[in-house]
Parts: structure tokens; sequence; C-alpha cells
């Protein structure tokens, strides 16, 4: 009786860990997440003289490939609104936090072009396993003067590991969005907000960007 | 009299109450706490704004295009190496011993051999610089930051932060320049050279804020909290306690170095071990091509 039921035990633990296997290799840590991504973007650029010299299109590209699916847009933009977000339709929610994710994408191809010699060092990272919501701090280490802050929040859902606020110099990007998204929504309501970000959107994807440094 | 005196009084309290709950509310949809001068701010804002694109801008534009980069390094290593003194003295009086010789070194580093400050051989050196002034000490011993204040052509700042700035120029050497030529044509330089070091990020923040007012005073005391309160460093440290704390339980011994968990999967991976070789040496072969080509 004792080693046929030591044997189901056997067979159930081994089952299950062969059930866990494939999960916890697609539960990246968060941490590794954001090194490689990171590592990967900053290589690309810096091997890319077309994203260097400004080729908008290879930027977005390179965005979209390499670091909006580890973001999580809705959370960000629905963190960003607020109080408001639970008053908007479904419909609302999705165009709003389309528009958001767009601007960000423009912005941060915006920075992205801007990479020289900077380096990046990632400090330690602590969290417990149980975490589902952590933060990833890293500096970029110029060739002058201080060094920037860039700290990444992080929560674990159904998909893994997002991204879902940046911060950049000691400032959360949510957070600053927060007062610009409630006083917009004040006054022109969400369908204001969402045509104000969308014609911002237009402008930019019309606008070239900045001219390269030399 | 008396009553209509009370009647009057009571109307006035009346009247009050309604005009401060529709300041409250107005206040409530437009104003952020921490910018009670809103208006007078925006004013600045837009003041300093013209200027920006007027004179400043274009200016920093110039000098970024027309001078060689090792000239606008080499001005900003040397006001940037005038502030490490003052910079110094700010993290002694935080009691933040080693930031502060770091920054006196590399004050005397760079002036002597990095050519009065022109090169910046601290920093491949491995000190780095630590930016600290007055208003950051103020804010360590406890003075609240009081009410954003945008200044009239230096831009965002706080009450507390502006009440610091004559102790900043006064610790700012160039300051103590005697020549006024000399001296403000220093003034006007490093203000060009500043502004060309942030040409790019602020066009960055054109493209990205919706009111740039807005954004630059949220991000602004954002990030001015997050120096005052060193937010970075004081993770740091915790971390350490943390760690610190962690290894004197394991010497002893009231955490097990070995959680249950492992203990108990052990025997089941090496009964597993042992069960699996009469049952399925088939399915790791094709699964894995790597011994095979070996």
């Amino acid at each position: 009786m004792k080693p046929i039921a030591q044997l189901i035990m056997t067979a159930a633990v081994a089952v299950s860990a062969s059930a866990l296997a494939p999960a916890a290799i697609a539960q990246e840590a968060p941490d590794v997440l954001v090194k490689r991504v990171s590592n990967d973007v900053i290589n690309a650029v810096k091997s890319d003289k077309d994203i260097q010299g400004g080729n908008r299109q290879k930027i977005i590209d390179l965005v979209n490939s390499k670091i909006l699916p580890y973001v999580d847009a809705q959370k960000m933009t629905a963190q960003a609104a607020g109080r408001y977000w639970r008053q908007a339709s479904p419909e609302q929610q999705k165009q709003l936090s389309e528009e958001f994710r767009t601007l960000l994408v423009y912005t941060y191809s915006g920075a992205l072009s801007q990479i020289k010699n900077e380096t990046v060092e990632f400090k330690p990272f602590r969290a417990d396993p149980a975490d589902t919501d952590v933060e990833v701090r890293s500096q970029v280490n110029l060739t002058r003067g201080e060094p920037i802050t860039l700290n990444y929040r992080l929560s674990k859902g159904a998909q893994g590991w997002k991204i879902y606020d940046l911060n950049v110099l000691g400032a959360w990007l949510v957070q600053t969005y927060q007062s610009t998204f409630s006083s917009e929504i004040g006054k022109t309501g969400i369908d204001g907000l969402i045509k104000k970000l969308r014609e911002r959107n237009q402008q930019l994807a019309s606008k070239p960007l900045a001219a390269p440094q030399k | 009299m008396t009553f209509r005196n009370a009647s009057g009084s009571s109307r006035t309290r009346g009247l009050a109450i309604a005009v401060g709950a529709a300041l409250l509310l107005s206040g409530c949809a437009t104003t952020n706490p921490q910018d009670p001068l809103e208006k007078f701010n925006r004013a600045t804002f837009s003041f300093n704004d013209a200027v920006d694109r007027t004179v400043l801008k274009p200016a920093a534009t110039v000098y970024k295009k027309a001078t060689p980069s090792f000239v606008q390094t080499g001005v900003n290593n040397f006001f940037g190496n005038l502030s490490d003194l003052w910079s110094s003295a700010n993290n002694f009086a935080q009691f933040k011993g080693q930031d502060g010789f770091s920054d006196l070194t590399r004050f005397a580093v760079n002036s002597t051999f990095g050519l009065a400050g022109v090169l910046d051989i601290a920093t491949p050196a491995g000190l780095r610089k630590h930016n600290e002034d007055l208003g950051q000490t103020l804010g360590f011993w406890g003075v609240p930051s009081g009410p954003y204040v945008m200044l009239p052509l230096l831009g965002p700042s706080t009450l507390r932060d502006t009440a610091a700035l004559p102790g900043d120029w006064w610790g700012d050497p160039w300051t103590h320049v005697n020549d006024v030529s000399w001296r403000n044509s220093g003034v006007a330089l490093r203000a060009v050279d500043q502004r060309a070091t942030v040409l790019e990020a602020s066009n960055l923040l054109e493209d990205a804020a919706l009111d740039r007012y807005e954004f630059i005073r949220d991000g602004y005391l954002q990030r001015r909290e997050s120096r005052v309160l060193d937010t970075d460093r004081a993770q740091e440290r915790a971390e350490k306690v943390h760690d610190r704390i962690e290894k004197v339980q394991e010497k002893l011994g009231v955490k097990k170095p070995v959680s249950p968990d492992d203990g108990a999967e052990a025997p089941a991976d090496a009964a597993q071990d042992a069960a699996s070789p009469p049952n399925n040496p088939p399915v790791p072969a094709p699964a894995s091509p790597a011994p095979a080509t070996k």
C-alpha cells in the first residue's frame, strides 16, 4: 500500500512539475526583462546609422517591436486618468490608451535617437517571488554631469511582467500626466482629452525628428 | 437695529460660505494644492518662455552649432567645477561626509590637474558629481518646500529654495569675481551653455506635454523632492540593512538556509529520476537535438 501511494504522489509531482516548467520559463524575472529589453534597444540604436540620423519610421518600428510588447499601456493610462478612468466607457478607455500610448511612442523615439555613449547601470534588485508589483532601478551614466535616474515600475499579469510607469530624473511619468489629464477632462471631458491627444499625435507624425546631433 | 444687524451678519456669513464653497470647488477643479500662486506663476512662465524663445534658445542653438564640442565641454566643466565647492559644503551640512569629501576632492583635482576645471578628470577616476544646494540642505533639516514659485528668468523653484538663493549665490565662486564685465559675461555664458545642454530635452518636452506649465511643475516638484530626500540612496541604505539582518538571522539559525519546500522537492526529484528511465527514454531524444549532434 505504502509504495503505491508513494508512486502516485511521485507521478503527481512529476506531472505538476512538467506542467509548471514552461510557465516558469515564460515568466522572466522583472529585472532580467528590463535589462534584456534595455540592452536590446541600446544595441539596436548604436548599431543603426539610420536611427542615429533620425529616421523616424525606423525608430518607431524599433519601439513597437522591442518595447511595446512589455508595456501595459492600459494600466498606465488608467493611472494617469485616475478617478476619471472608471467614468469612461470601454470605447473611451480604448481610445484614450491608444492615443496616450502613441504620444509616448513619439516622445520615446525622440529620446532614443539621442543615445550615443551613454551606459546603463542597473542597481541591485530585491523582490519577494510572491510580489506582483516591483520597481527596477537603473541609472544612465553620461560622459559628463550627474547620472540620470531611470526607474521602472512593473506589474505581473496574465502575460507576465509589464512596465506601467517610468521614473526619469526623480519624476514619475504617470504622476506628471495626472494633473494635465484631470484638468483637460475637467474642461472638455474625456472626449476632449482624447481629441487633444489625437491632435498632438497628428502634429507629431508630420513633424520631422530633431536634427541629429553632431 | 440689533435684529437687522444680526440678519445682515448672517446674510454676509451665508454669502461668505457660498463664495468660499465656490472657491473651494473651483479650487478642486483647477488648482494644485502645491501651486496656490498659479496665476502669478503662469504669467511669469509665459514671460520666461518669451525670453527663451527670442533670446536664450536661439543663442544656445547657435552656440551648440558654432562652437567645437570640446569648447562646450570645457565651459561646462569649468562652471561645474566651481559649483562642486559649494556642493561639498552642503553635503557636509547634511552629514553626507563621503559625498562631501568626494566633491571636495573633485574640486581639488580638477582645479589643479584639470587646468582650472576645464578638464573633468575626476569623473573618469570614479568621483561622481553630487549637486547639492542650500535649498536641499534646508530640506534635509526639515524646512518644508512651501508653494511652487516660478521665478522670472531663473525658472521653477519653491518658496524655500527661493529663500535659499542668496546663499547659493554667495556660495557660487563666480559671483565673487570683482571685474563686473567679466562676471556678467561669465553668467551669460553659463546660462547659454546650460540651455544648450538641455536643447533636445526641451524639444522632447514640447512634444510630450499637453500643457507645458503643468508638466514642468509636476515634474519639477517630484524631482526636487526626490533630490531633497535622496530617495534612491535611501532605498539602497534600507536594502543594505535588510541584507545585514538576513545574514545575522542565518548565523543565529533563526532562518534556516534550506527552506522546507526544497527539502520536500529533493526526494521527489530523486524518485522521479529513478522512475523515469524505464518509462520514457524515447521522449527526451527527439525533443532535444543537442545530444544527437554531439
